[in-house]
This record gives C-alpha cells, sequence and structure tokens, in this order.
C-alpha cells in the first residue's frame, strides 16, 4: 500500500535532515496519528476482533472463527449491493468529476464572465445539511404532488417517477453528482492555479490554442490531483450511504436496507443487532475498496511516466 | 409515540460486546426486581425523599407533565431528553445498555418495541410495584401490550384504535358513501379514483405496522411468543384476508403510491387528493397540524369491518412508558410513571392532544362531548372510543418486531411495486422472520 | 458519497512543482466568452435549483407550504415570522444548537486543520521511522466504511466516559485524511527546504522554525483545510447522532432533524416552515464564511507563490 499516495517524493534535503534527528519527524506527525489511532485504528481493530464471534439475542457470544468471513462471501445480498456500488462508480464518478473538471477549466481559463459568482453557486450544494437535502430532494422528485409531477402537469410531458424502480440509482447519482461536483470543481480549479506561468508562456510563443494548452499543460500539471480525486471518489461510491439512507423513507420498496454494502453494514448493526457480521462486511468492504484503489493509483501513475 | 420513522432502517443498535443473554423470559417472577415487593408506601417515600429522574421520550405532551410533577414532588428533578423519535431512540437506548452507562431511569416505548427490549432483560417488572393492580385501568388493548404473563414492563400512556378518517368533501364530490366493509372500501376505492384519477381512497406503499393492525384486526395471530418459541404464520386466515383484499386496491392502481409522513404525503391529505386513512385514533393533532387546508372537510368513521356490522378493530402505534432494569431509581421511577400515566399527568397530556389509554377518560363525557372545528363539529371521541372497545383481543408482537419491521419494505414492500403477489411477499418477511429469529437462537416454528 | 468518521470525503492534490510564480494575471487577459459563461451558468442553474426552492419555501406558511407550487412564492411573505419563529421556539433551543455547532466548528475544524497542517508539514519535510506507512494506513482505514464503526466507537468512547459530552463530537472531528494529505503536498512546494535550512543554521528550534517562518507560507493550504473541515463538521450529522442524547449539546443538524421528525409524532405540531426556514439559516453562516475564506484563500494563494 505505500505507492498508493504518491506525494511528491521526498528528495535529498530530507536525507541531509535526517542527520539532525531521526525522530523530530514524529513530533509534527503524532498528535494527528495519535487520534487517528483513537478514532480510527481502534475501532477497526475492535471490529477485526468482533467479526470473529457471534452474538445471539438468546445464547450469548461464542467464538466463531471465519465462519462469518464465509458467510458474507456467499451472501448474495451483499454481492448484489456490491454490483450495485460498482455500476455506480462506473457512471456516476466519471460524470461527476468530468463536469467538474469542465467547470474548473472553464473557470481557469479567464473566458467567462462572472467568474467568482459561478465558483460560489456551484460550490455551495457541498455546504447544503443531508437533512435539509433530504427534504430539498424529496420535493424536487416527487411525482405526484412534486416538481416532477407539477413538470409533467404543466408540459403534459410523462416523466416517471423518479424514484420508481431503475431510476432510483440514477437519482442518487443525481443527488451525489449536486453535492460534490463544486466540491470536486474547487479542488481542481485550485490545482490549475498553481500551474507555473513559465509553461503557459512558453505555449504562447510556441502558438499554441487553448485546447492545445490544456492538453499538453493543464492536465498533465493536475494529474496528481485528478488521481487523488479519483481514488476518493472510489472510496466515496464504494461506502455509498447517506443519499440512499435519505431517500429510503421516500421510496422503501426500491432502497431495500441491503441496496449498498455500507447501507447493509449499518442496518446489519442498527436493526438487527448483527453487529459481528456488520463488522464482517465493513472489513471486506474496506478491503475490496482499497484493492481497487490500488489498481487506481498504479494505472494513474503508470500514465503518467 | 411515533407512527412511523424517518430514519430509513428499523432501530435497535448493536449491543456491542455484551450479549443480551436472555435472563428471565417469560414469566418475570424471578427477576431482581420481583425479590421483594415494593408498597406503594416506599414509592412516596421515594417520591418524597426525591432525587434526579432521568427520563428519554419524545412524547411532546410530556414537557409539561415533568412541569407539574415537579412542581408537586419539590425534591425530585427530572430530566426530561428527546433523544430521537422512535428508531433513534431505542438506537441510543440499545446503545446505553450496550456500554452500561447512561442508561435512562424511564424510557419511552411503543408497544410493538417493548417485547424486544422486555424479553432481552433491559426492562424492569413492575409488577412488585404495584402495576397489577391498574389491571382494569388501561384499554384491554394496551393492557394487554405491556403484560407478559404476571409481569408488567411498562405502563401505557396512549392508545391508537384504529378508525376510518375520511374527506366528506372528496367523498361527495365523487358522490361515494362513507364504507363500511372492506369490500365497500374497495368499492369506494374504484368509485373516487374513477371520479377523478388524480384522488386516491388512501396513501400506501407499504407500511409495516399498519399492515400488521390489518391483519391483527382480520383476526390473525401470526406471530405467537412463548419466552424463546417463536411460531410465525403470514399465510393464517387473518392475514390472507387482508392480503386478498389488498391485492386488489394495488392491482388496480388505487392505492396513492406515496410514503407515509412525506410531503406529498401532506399535500395530498391537505388536498383531498388522499380521501382517506385507516390510522389509529392519535392522527386527529397530525391532520389539524399537517393538513391544515382542509380543515373542515375531515371526519371520523368506524374503521370498515370484515363482517357487516362487527365492531372489530386494532391497535396501531401508541406508546407506553417503561422503567429500566439499569435504573437505581425505581421507586422513583415508578412513582413518576405512575402520575403521568396513571395520576394527575393523565388529563395534562389530554389536553396535549393525546389519546387516552385510560377506560375512566375513554368513557368521560366531557371528552366524548367534544366538538373540534377541524372535523366539522363531528363528536369524533365517541367513534373513537368505539373502536377502543372493539380491539381484537390475543394479539402478539415479535421479540424483534423492530428488525422485523426493518425488513418489510425489502419483503412485502415487493408487492406494492406489483412484482410479486402479496401473498407471496408475505412468505417472503415470514422467510426473513424465521431466519433471524433462528440466527439470534429463538426456536423458531412456522 | 459519505463516510460517517471521516471528516472530508473527497480530495484534491496539488502538482508537484517546485515553485510556484505569480500567476498570469497580470498580461494577456483572454477574451470572455459569452458560450462559455452559458455552458457554466447551465450547471449553475443545477446546482441552485433546490437551493432556490429552499428560498422560496422559507417565506411560506406552514399551510401554504403544502398547497403551493414549489418554485414560486404563495400566499403570505412569512419569511420574517418564520425566521422568528425559528428563533424563539421552544425556548429559543436553536440558538443553543447554533452555538453548540460553533464550539463543534471552532474546535472540531479548528483542531482539524492545525493536526493535518503539522502531520503534512512533518511528512513533507523530515524522515523518519515509519514514515511511508503513514500515509498508506491512512487512506487503508479510510477505505473502511464508517457506518459499521460507529457501534465499536461509542463503546469505546462510553468506557472512556465521553459520550454525551462535546468531546464525543469534537474528538473524532480532528482527523481529517483529505486535509492531511493536502497539507503534504503543500508543504512539499510551498515551503522551500532552503529557507528551513537557513533557520536551522541560524540556530532556530524546530518548533520556531516551523510557526516563524513556515506557517505564513501555508496559509492558503490551511485556509483551503479549514474551508472544507468547517463545512464537514458543520454538517455532521451521524456521529451526533450516535453519541450524544442530551438535545441541549445537539448541533444544528439533529436539531432540524428532530423538528422534522416532530411531524410524525402523535400530538406533534408539524412545523416544517420551521424546519425550512431554520435550513436556510443554517446554510448562511457556511455561505458566509466561504465568501470571506475565499476571498483570504484567493489572495493567500497569490501571496504563498510569490515568496520564493
Amino acid at each position: 500500500m505505500t505507492t498508493l499516495a504518491s506525494p511528491p517524493a521526498v528528495p535529498k534535503t530530507a536525507r541531509r535532515m535526517r542527520r539532525r534527528s531521526r525522530w523530530t519527524g514524529w513530533g509534527f506527525v503524532g498528535p494527528f496519528m495519535a487520534v487517528f489511532a483513537l478514532v480510527f485504528l481502534a475501532p477497526i481493530a475492535y471490529s477485526l476482533w468482533l467479526s470473529l464471534f457471534q452474538t445471539q439475542l438468546v445464547g450469548g457470544t461464542s467464538f466463531v472463527g471465519l465462519d462469518n468471513y464465509a458467510r458474507a462471501l456467499s451472501d448474495p445480498q451483499f454481492w448484489a449491493g456490491v454490483g450495485r456500488v460498482t455500476l455506480f462508480l462506473l457512471v456516476q464518478v466519471p460524470v461527476m468529476l468530468g463536469i467538474s473538471l469542465l467547470v474548473a477549466l472553464a473557470l481557469d481559463s479567464g473566458r467567462l464572465y462572472g467568474r467568482d459568482f459561478f465558483r460560489l453557486t456551484i460550490f455551495l450544494p457541498y455546504a447544503v445539511p443531508g437533512v435539509v437535502a433530504a427534504l430539498m430532494w424529496g420535493f424536487m422528485y416527487g411525482e405526484r404532488f412534486g416538481l416532477v409531477g407539477n413538470f409533467n402537469d404543466l408540459l403534459g410531458t410523462n416523466i416517471p417517477d423518479p424514484l420508481a424502480s431503475t431510476l432510483v440509482l440514477p437519482a442518487i447519482g443525481n443527488i451525489v453528482t449536486w453535492e460534490f461536483v463544486g466540491y470536486n470543481m474547487l479542488i481542481f480549479y485550485s490545482a490549475l492555479r498553481v500551474v507555473p506561468t513559465s509553461l503557459y508562456e512558453a505555449a504562447e510563443i510556441d502558438g499554441a490554442g487553448p485546447w492545445r494548452v490544456i492538453s499538453a499543460i493543464k492536465l498533465p500539471a493536475i494529474r496528481g490531483a485528478l488521481v487523488i480525486a479519483t481514488i476518493f471518489s472510489i472510496i466515496g461510491s464504494f461506502q455509498l450511504f447517506n443519499e440512499p439512507s435519505i431517500l429510503q423513507p421516500l421510496s422503501p420498496n426500491y432502497i431495500s436496507t441491503h441496496y449498498t454494502p455500507n447501507l447493509y453494514a449499518y442496518s446489519l448493526s442498527f436493526s438487527g443487532q448483527q453487529y459481528n457480521y456488520s463488522a464482517t462486511v465493513a472489513i471486506i468492504m474496506g478491503v475490496l475498496t482499497m484493492l481497487v484503489a490500488y489498481v487506481v493509483q498504479l494505472r494513474g501513475m503508470r500514465k503518467e511516466a | 409515540m411515533t407512527i412511523r420513522h424517518h430514519r430509513a432502517v428499523g432501530a435497535v443498535a448493536a449491543a456491542g460486546a455484551l450479549a443480551l443473554a436472555l435472563t428471565a423470559c417469560g414469566s418475570g417472577s424471578d427477576g431482581p426486581s420481583a425479590a421483594e415487593d415494593v408498597t406503594p408506601e416506599d414509592v412516596a417515600a421515594a417520591l418524597e425523599e426525591g432525587g434526579d429522574l432521568l427520563v428519554w421520550a419524545w412524547e411532546p405532551t410530556l414537557d409539561k407533565v415533568v412541569e407539574e410533577f415537579e412542581a408537586e414532588y419539590p425534591n425530585v428533578d427530572v430530566e426530561l431528553a428527546n433523544v430521537g423519535t422512535g428508531n433513534d431512540h431505542y438506537v441510543a437506548l440499545q446503545n446505553a445498555i450496550g456500554a452500561g452507562s447512561g442508561v435512562p431511569d424511564v424510557a419511552q416505548m411503543e408497544y410493538y418495541a417493548l417485547p424486544q427490549f422486555s424479553i432481552a432483560g433491559s426492562l424492569a417488572d413492575l409488577a412488585p410495584f404495584g402495576a397489577s393492580e391498574l389491571d382494569g385501568t388501561y384499554s384491554p388493548g394496551t393492557w394487554n401490550a405491556v403484560t407478559d404473563g404476571d409481569a408488567v414492563y411498562g405502563l401505557p400512556m396512549d392508545s391508537g384504535p384504529m378508525a376510518l378518517f375520511y374527506n366528506a368533501k372528496t367523498f361527495e364530490e365523487a358522490g361515494v358513501e362513507v364504507p363500511a366493509t372492506w369490500d365497500e372500501f374497495v368499492e369506494a376505492a374504484r368509485a373516487i379514483h374513477e371520479h377523478d384519477p388524480n384522488t386516491y381512497i388512501t396513501a400506501d406503499n407499504g407500511d409495516a405496522g399498519f399492515a400488521t393492525s390489518m391483519i391483527w384486526q382480520a383476526g390473525g395471530h401470526p406471530f405467537e411468543v412463548d419466552g424463546t418459541d417463536v411460531t410465525v404464520n403470514l399465510a393464517d386466515e387473518g392475514s390472507t384476508k387482508f392480503a386478498e383484499t389488498w391485492q386488489q386496491l394495488i392491482d388496480e392502481g388505487l392505492l396513492a403510491d406515496v410514503p407515509g409522513w412525506s410531503d406529498e404525503w401532506f399535500q395530498g391529505l391537505g388536498s383531498g387528493e388522499i380521501a382517506a386513512l385507516v390510522t389509529g385514533a392519535w392522527m386527529p393533532a397530525n391532520l389539524e397540524s399537517g393538513a391544515a387546508p382542509a380543515a373542515g372537510d375531515w371526519r371520523v368513521a368506524p374503521m370498515p369491518q370484515w363482517t357487516a356490522g362487527a365492531n372489530e378493530t386494532a391497535e396501531n402505534g401508541g406508546s407506553s412508558l417503561a422503567i429500566t432494569e439499569a435504573s437505581e431509581k425505581k421507586a422513583l421511577a415508578y412513582g413518576f410513571l405512575e402520575y403521568a400515566n396513571a395520576g394527575d399527568g393523565v388529563a395534562t397530556r389530554l389536553e396535549g392532544g393525546n389519546f387516552p389509554a385510560t377506560l375512566a377518560d375513554l368513557t368521560d363525557e366531557e371528552f366524548l362531548a367534544e366538538e373540534p372545528e377541524y372535523f366539522g363539529g363531528q363528536k369524533i371521541n365517541e367513534v373513537l372510543s368505539a373502536s377502543a372497545t372493539g380491539v381484537v383481543e390475543g394479539w402478539q408482537y415479535l421479540p424483534y418486531q423492530v428488525y422485523a419491521n426493518s425488513v418489510f419494505p425489502d419483503t412485502v414492500g415487493q408487492a406494492y411495486t406489483g412484482s410479486t403477489p402479496l401473498t407471496d411477499a408475505l412468505g417472503a418477511w415470514q422467510e426473513s422472520i424465521v431466519s433471524y429469529g433462528d440466527e439470534q437462537g429463538f426456536t423458531v416454528s412456522e | 458519497m459519505s463516510n460517517v468518521l471521516m471528516t472530508a470525503p473527497t480530495v484534491r492534490a496539488r502538482s508537484s512543482r517546485p515553485r510556484l510564480r505569480v500567476r498570469r494575471t497580470s498580461h494577456a487577459r483572454p477574451t470572455r466568452s459569452v458560450l462559455l459563461t452559458v455552458l457554466t451558468a447551465l450547471i449553475g442553474v443545477y446546482a441552485l435549483i433546490p437551493l432556490v426552492w429552499l428560498l422560496i419555501n422559507a417565506t411560506k406558511t406552514q399551510p401554504d407550504l403544502f398547497s403551493s407550487f414549489g418554485l414560486w412564492f404563495s400566499g403570505d411573505f412569512a419569511l420574517w415570522d418564520n425566521i422568528v419563529g425559528v428563533l424563539t421556539y421552544d425556548g429559543g433551543v436553536f440558538g443553543r444548537w447554533f452555538l453548540n455547532t460553533l464550539l463543534y466548528v471552532v474546535l472540531g475544524a479548528g483542531g482539524a486543520t492545525l493536526l493535518a497542517l503539522l502531520g503534512g508539514y512533518g511528512l513533507a519535510k523530515f524522515d523518519f521511522p515509519g514514515k511511508r506507512a503513514v500515509f498508506a494506513v491512512v487512506i487503508g482505514a479510510v477505505a473502511v466504511p464508517g457506518t459499521a464503526l460507529a457501534v465499536p466507537t461509542f463503546l469505546m468512547f462510553a468506557n472512556m466516559g465521553l459520550t454525551n459530552t462535546p468531546w464525543s463530537v469534537i474528538i473524532p472531528s480532528l482527523i481529517s485524511p483529505f486535509g492531511l494529505y493536502l497539507m503534504w503536498t503543500f508543504a512539499t512546494d510551498a515551503v522551500p527546504d532552503e529557507i528551513i535550512e537557513a533557520a536551522r543554521i541560524d540556530g532556530a528550534g524546530e518548533a520556531r522554525t516551523f510557526f516563524q517562518v513556515c506557517l505564513p507560507m501555508m496559509a492558503p493550504g490551511i485556509v483551503t483545510v479549514l474551508l472544507f473541515t468547517v463545512v464537514a463538521t458543520w454538517n455532521n450529522y451521524f456521529l451526533p447522532l450516535i453519541m450524544l442524547r442530551d438535545p441541549d449539546w445537539y448541533p444544528l443538524t439533529l436539531g432540524l432533524n428532530a423538528w422534522n421528525a416532530q411531524a410524525t409524532t402523535a400530538g406533534g405540531e408539524a412545523i416544517f416552515n420551521l424546519v425550512i426556514a431554520g435550513s436556510l439559516l443554517t446554510i448562511l453562516p457556511l455561505v458566509v464564511a466561504f465568501l470571506l475564506l475565499q476571498r483570504y484563500w484567493q489572495s493567500g494563494l497569490a501571496a504563498g507563490s510569490v515568496k520564493e
């Protein structure tokens, strides 16, 4: 996993500093890692331990070894959820990052009227709390009395209920996109802002057009941002939880308790008291996520080479 | 009392590493609190002596009850905390019990959730405090819900005998009579929808509480519980009656596919496009505040019957107050319970819009004579009280009903999308219930 | 996309250029394009429609809310009444929630930014045993779904006596893996090694070097991380839901949800108008904060790049 994140390599200067004290660095990283250990590592370790047991309402706790893992690996509800988030990942992440990138490039081009206004408005959805988003989207998606319904009445169109069957996943994808386009846009935009001017000057001299500048200078320059945004988006997709859980009361028959793996783990733990199995599902999902993120990282870096 | 929860998933969090091994099941005759009976004098003494009491409840009318209680017993300091409605509340409670710290002395318990906590040994048996003597104080449906054999696990706070709430204007416009039987209900559903395709007799996209109440009214006993022995049969006569009738409404598209308590739902109730609701007697207050535009249009009629002329009903929703086994101030807590649910607190709550569980109030002249304007001056409490007397006896919830209800949409909900018949969907629900019960160590038979 | 225990789910990174230079703003300003503006405006409209809904509906009374078209004004203009209602309902508890949220944001997001800053700097400028493992461990841990860790975390915190205290919300908010990554890359770029060396040669200690020399150079990065952690903490919902039981400690999100749930309670008064107006009031401070931070962030960015 060490190559996973490849922030800038630590060059020779660091080596020079090592002489001073091998451990000084920990003085800076230590506080973060201490809290991190408390709120991330300890619960994970606890979950690993939990995943080896089974607790029953009647009968108490017993050691079951890897039974929970065996069960998860052959659990169709779990794998259906994994399939669903994979599909989601393949469609939603490219769309979202694509829009984010385009907007970031547009903002960065300096060819927009009202650049600051757009930067603010597009980022705004990220600031909306989930509870509020649920209210808003519940209204927007309402087929009978909501906006979709109003739309259909007004224009005589026949937009189907976004919260019915096949459209639920796109409906969720839409909310996620809405929330995070601005967020990713800002990441790309700030990466673009620090591309060294000298590169543009060189391009100008070469007479390169705007598209050439984008493909030859801008995109390679922000590759690091793109890769990391992709990795975190993958993690986000695999952990998809908030949006389906928000929409669930509005579409209970289409968003099942095992709609996504994370929702499944949540339901197992919070409505079924099956926290041993829930911990197992979470750990397997964690491993899967890491594997995918790792592959993306490798590919992203290879292209760079 | 929650009717339905907004948080998606059913409740009750894991109890952590602590096994909620069943301690005393069923009779409750050997719980620690039963070792010696507590006399009313002990309770009075505890109230006199005072102390702090932590109460977790979301029932809004309790605010005032607590205020008055503290005025009456100045040495008692009640901290009333709303830790969430329904599911969130149970999650918090289960977490606190699992962690063994921060457990409240008193917790609100919906009737359907009570067995889950009582069978796990999390609730104190109130019989030794003299709760058994309150038998006869409450409507049979609610008393049955809080007792298990000789043990009493809570005192009923309110009740939800079911009735037919309907928008008289919509019915008139459609020229439809108010249905008295379920067959008539189906007929009325057709007529109303035919008259105006945007109007539906009711909204239902699958609701565990509603479905179980319907089965209850139809005389079904899908869940039978004796200690850790559980029998599940969602294909019994009552369940089938419900399924067959409701299937017609689903097939013909006569139900508004609007989830309860959503803003669309309130809109429909306000606009008259959802013409009726078959639900618990607590509904008036919610209609008044949530469906204000339809003021004056709504009326209440008896719940439609399976046999013409009968008075058979069921409870829907409603909750009690219970004392946790972990409480160290059970006598004091019982003093509060008695005040709130059997004493002066009852009147205060009724004023605040609660529907009573106490028989005396259900038959109170003044209560019955109330003529709320929202319902066009109809004496609705007469209808609702009559429903309370008709609640079919012998109903039981599962000792893990909260979980079962959480997977209801996964299984029975599929019938509402038209992908499977309701009877099959009930079978799928039964399958989930059975396998979960087995997994949790219950002895489940079908 | 979500992760409950982690504060900032997505990421940005910066290309690893050794030097940043003043941006090209001074010369060769490109001509503005109407077409491009219109296309971007489409995305802007997409982002704004739900917010416009919120704004419009915050002006409606409870009955109007359910009987009028959602995207236009209707009935009495009740915005002011609703705001007063929000601020006074239930003994003005909204104000208390607001202060709680502020507390969580100041300590949580502030602390998260500080820890990320220190950690990022340490990773960028020092070589130490276990360094290569640090980020791998962080990313690996982030990949485990947080919702499933909620119960173990709760039990641990309960054993430490932290549940139902502000600390149970603040401590987990202190970790922002994305913030760490951002500060790492930023410190690498923005703080030249030569300057650190020079400070050391002058005899400054590591702490002094960091606070007096390097900190100012990292200001733009700090503001960016702060922006993300503030938003994440402000909107934190799941964690407080698990950890807090006393409404007096609720943040705004939990409080609004409690109000929203109130309508589903028998005898509970439906106060959707207050929920919506309250939501608007909840978002406003973030918008203001963003506007203020944005200005600083912009100038800070430039300032950071001038220094060489």
